[in-house]
């Protein structure tokens, strides 16, 4: 754990990066994630999958799964891939202020 | 944009430079608890931007085969680590005696019962399962020798099957991959 500083703003992140608390997360720091990361437009479809994590994480308590993103939020898989390029999972979770995913499938 | 806008000190690596790595999984079996091993692999190679292949021989041709990959069933029969069924305490824990998987019926329920297991982690069903993974980009395969004793023809397979491709053309494509056979 340690802090950074995201967007103009102090977070916490784990070894990796990935910031760690749900409420410190605000769209810009999600924009300068992206970014980080190679993805320079966050566009209304980036959002959108971006915005599902975030909801489903506070229902659930567990990053979605991109199978979830798909099933219960209703974006493509193909699409996934085309927007967080090669690992769809893991990007949106880094980009959304969340953990990696643990489920397999 | 904001102006305020400064990168993370620390960015995880997601490999997006390395692109070399590729799995190959050859499914040879046409048994229920015998196809998920490689469609849960493939999605987690998928899942990682590695280049994923998978071929499909003899038994393996039922899970792509439109007609049978539906009904592929898992038997007790001749699974000396299979079970007792669950919810009956300490007698779960035995294996079941082989005796009782040829009695009538049984594979009919160890096959609803998998699918039901396998439904309640929210694993979809190996067809469901196979368009995910060709949509996740994965590359299916037949085996031109079980195609032809099988006879049958590529109209026969699912969509994702792209080509009906012989051994030699399989070394070709396999070549520097990582290939697991299940």
């Amino acid at each position: 754990m340690s802090t950074t500083t995201i967007a103009g703003t102090d977070v916490q992140v784990d070894d990796e990066g990935f910031m760690t608390e749900y409420d410190e997360w605000t769209e810009d720091h999600g924009r300068a994630l992206a970014s980080a990361i190679g993805i320079t437009e966050m566009t209304d479809d980036h959002w959108e999958a971006i915005r599902f994590l975030r909801s489903d994480f506070a229902e659930q308590g567990e990053t979605a799964t991109l199978r979830r993103v798909t099933k219960v939020g209703g974006i493509p898989t193909k699409k996934l891939f085309q927007l967080f390029p090669k690992k769809p999972a893991k990007k949106m979770a880094y980009v959304a202020g969340l953990p990696k995913p643990h489920g397999c499938v | 944009m904001t102006a305020t806008e400064t990168t993370p000190s620390i960015v995880p690596d997601f490999g997006d430079d390395e692109s070399d790595r590729k799995i190959c999984f050859i499914c040879s079996k046409g048994t229920l608890d015998m196809a998920y091993p490689a469609l849960i692999m493939a999605n987690g190679a998928l899942g990682e931007g590695i280049e994923t292949h998978i071929f499909f021989t003899f038994w393996g041709m039922d899970m792509v085969n439109k007609a049978t990959q539906h009904d592929l069933q898992f038997t007790p029969l001749g699974n000396t680590a299979m079970h007792m069924p669950p919810g009956l305490g300490k007698l779960s824990e035995k294996h079941m005696p082989q005796g009782l998987g040829g009695l009538p019926g049984m594979t009919g329920m160890a096959t609803k019962m998998l699918k039901k297991q396998i439904a309640g982690l929210d694993v979809p069903e190996v067809p469901e399962f196979l368009d995910l993974l060709v949509d996740m980009g994965a590359h299916l395969w037949a085996c031109r020798m079980s195609v032809d004793m099988m006879d049958l023809e590529k109209d026969d397979m699912i969509d994702g099957v792209e080509d009906i491709i012989n051994v030699s053309e399989f070394m070709e494509l396999s070549d520097g991959a990582q290939v697991i056979f299940v």
